[in-house]
């Protein structure tokens, strides 16, 4: 047992090292090349993005790779927060000083998508498997929805909020906050220069990174961990499944907040319309691809798949096709049984050259758990 | 007399939500995967039909066969390449592979038809039906839709309950293990499944188009994810479950479309089925299994 956990721990600070190196390098690396001019300007149009994907998928990881639940409204909580964030953005304006006016912004959009998280996470976490994949889906559409028939603008009479335009009146000379349908428009960026912006996303990332990593490391993440493995004995052994379960969830949601916040002010337009089912399977195609309760991996496959569509602009029409089937080869590849057994006897053939290799089988391993599980439920 | 009007609408979306959530719950319940690249299914069943049907000039009842015969195809294939080799594998890792095929299909029908969009002729060409002295119009397209679902949900129970391959299939959903040391053929059973569940996908396009006639190369992105929400509203797994959802879901959305709110009626459809699942776990007609320890 004691040499069990020691090995677990040797693992954790790997997963730690790992991560904040490849965060940090990337930020160096980016930061190198913008200064030496070096960087498309679509490039730095994809760097905001990929800070705000990779938090997503972080955060989605942790309901879907340690609680072991499948969430199809990421999209939702990033929603949330990002609404929520520009509201409060756009009518502080620009009496306020930048710092303070970001960070109250990342506050309420958090604060936002946390609460939405608790407003979801209560009648949802009382389902699981494929019923909570369509609830958190209907959830995301409601929200899309709700807010696309919402009105709201103050002038001197105070705040005002309506589901249709009709009855909208606002005091000539007053800008509406949100109109309806219409995307919100016109929000100023963090920073004219996209470096500043740039590393505010890096920062945020590596706090998602810590927290996510701190929380799966502690006695509140071996209960969720547990939950995810056996729901029935880790409730035997008197562990709040309810509690835990809504912590992840809401932690999820958070984060999700943030990264929406983030992309929204680097977008400078907020369409409700783009925060749909496509961007919460977009984002778990990230966290599956990365492998199920893999940070780093996570991370990876997100700046990949956010890079991928520019990386293949050379075959202009072809890249959404290339992008399907790289996306299907990847998966047989990782998860075909006739597969994975013939990469384990290439691995035993050649091992100790490739260590990462290794890695990679167990997070087969792993991932193979989490399908027992759901298997053996279905079969009871 | 309008309140009438609007159910039998509803109740005409409804039977193709219908079609379209037998193809995802007879899936489910034999393979035990959502299959999400099924609404694509249906727009490749769409586009057959325009181009033998609204541009070729063939027979309606032709070309509609046509296009069951592609999808059929298309069905099996994407199974036989795409899934089956993940069948052992995490549940998951399917449910991506599925995204990834729904995102292919879309694809090459984007290359290939390009994406704007076709404005399809309807297949049924016949006068709308007048009652209570003019009042009341229903057209064609209503009925024959109706009629087409109820006849082949009653075709679909007979077969599963009565013939030995139904009885097959129900033997593979409840347990596979034991189906296969019984002599079944799992992998055939799963190969006519996905066969049956593409074809009724291209029946449910032809219907579908004839009463919202915009084709591009997105078009079943929407009604399959409104199907697989009528499949769990109904009890994913239940062939009269997925019926029963899909209609009542029509009838939701076209009535709160008129009486509510055009924007407002999908959020009004998901807070329905969230309420009946808070109410009912496992659906309408879902079975509720007991969890052994």
């Amino acid at each position: 047992m004691a040499k069990k956990s020691g090995k677990n721990r040797k693992k954790s600070t790997r997963t730690y090292i790992i991560s904040f190196a490849l965060i940090l390098v990337f930020w160096a690396v980016i930061e190198i090349m913008g200064h030496m001019n070096m960087l498309s300007s679509k490039m730095l149009g994809l760097l905001i993005p990929i800070c705000a994907y990779s938090i997503m998928a972080v955060s989605l990881n942790l309901v879907v790779g340690f609680l072991g639940e499948l969430s199809l409204g990421h999209a939702a909580f990033m929603l949330a927060g990002a609404t929520a964030g520009v509201v409060f953005y756009n009518s502080a304006g620009l009496n306020m000083h930048q710092v303070p006016r970001v960070i109250l912004t990342l506050i309420i959009g958090a604060a936002a998508a946390g609460l939405f998280g608790v407003i979801v996470g209560v009648p949802v976490l009382r389902f699981s498997g494929d019923y909570l994949a369509i609830v958190t889906l209907a959830f995301c559409q409601i929200l899309k929805n709700v807010l696309s028939t919402t009105y709201l603008g103050v002038d001197e009479n105070g705040i005002h909020l309506a589901i249709d335009q009709g009855s909208f009146r606002l005091a000539p000379g007053a800008k509406p906050l949100i109109k309806g349908a219409q995307p919100i428009s016109g929000i100023n960026k963090i920073s004219p220069n996209v470096m500043v912006s740039f590393t505010v996303g890096i920062v945020l990332l590596i706090l998602t990174v810590a927290f996510v990593l701190n929380l799966m490391n502690s006695r509140a993440g071996r209960a969720i961990t547990a939950i995810r493995d056996d729901e029935i004995a880790a409730k035997s052994i008197g562990i709040n499944l309810t509690s835990y379960k809504l912590m992840a969830f809401i932690s999820s949601a958070v984060f999700a907040g943030l990264a929406g916040v983030i992309y929204v002010l680097n977008l400078s337009t907020l369409d409700f319309k783009k925060y749909d089912y496509n961007l919460s399977i977009n984002v778990l195609v990230m966290v599956v691809l990365g492998g199920m309760g893999n940070v780093p991996g996570s991370i990876i496959a997100a700046a990949l798949l956010t890079l991928l569509p520019e990386l293949l602009r050379g075959f202009s029409q072809y890249r959404m096709l290339i992008y399907s089937i790289v996306l299907i080869v990847i998966m047989l590849f990782n998860q075909a049984p006739a597969f994975v057994q013939f990469r384990q006897r290439l691995t035993a053939r050649i091992r100790g050259k490739k260590p990462e290799e290794e890695e990679q089988v167990t997070e087969v391993a792993d991932g193979s758990y989490f399908a027992q599980k759901k298997q053996g439920k279905e079969d009871e | 007399m309008q309140f009438l009007g609007y159910l039998i609408s509803g109740i005409s979306l409804g039977s193709v939500y219908a079609l379209i959530a037998l193809g995802y719950t007879m899936v489910y319940g034999i393979a035990k995967m959502l299959n999400f690249a099924h609404g694509d299914v249906i727009m490749i069943g769409g586009y057959m039909v325009y181009f033998t049907f609204c541009s070729g000039g063939w027979n309606p009842f032709l070309a509609v066969l046509f296009a069951m015969a592609v999808c059929t195809l298309l069905g099996i294939t994407i199974e036989r390449v795409a899934y089956r080799p993940l069948r052992s594998a995490p549940s998951l890792a399917v449910l991506i592979t599925a995204i990834g095929v729904s995102f292919l299909l879309q694809n090459i029908a984007m290359l290939l038809w390009k994406s704007d969009p076709k404005s399809f002729t309807s297949i049924i060409s016949m006068e709308p039906l007048s009652l209570a002295g003019g009042k009341l119009s229903i057209p064609a397209e209503t009925i024959v839709t109706i009629l087409v679902s109820v006849l082949i949900m009653i075709a679909l129970i007979w077969f599963v309950n009565k013939t030995r391959i139904g009885h097959a299939m129900k033997a593979v959903s409840e347990d596979r293990g034991a189906a296969q040391l019984m002599g079944i053929n799992v992998n055939g059973i799963i190969s006519l499944t996905f066969a049956i569940g593409s074809a009724l996908a291209a029946v449910a396009g032809a219907l579908l188009l004839s009463s919202y006639p915009t084709l591009v190369p997105t078009t079943g992105a929407m009604p399959g994810i409104k199907a697989f929400v009528a499949a769990v509203f109904g009890g994913i797994g239940s062939i009269p479950g997925a019926f029963l959802g899909g209609v009542l879901l029509g009838v939701i959305e076209n009535l709160s479309k008129a009486y509510i709110s055009t924007q407002l009626s999908d959020a009004i459809v998901f807070l329905v089925l969230i309420i009946v699942l808070l109410v009912k776990p496992t659906g309408l007609l879902g079975k509720k299994t007991a969890v052994k320890v």
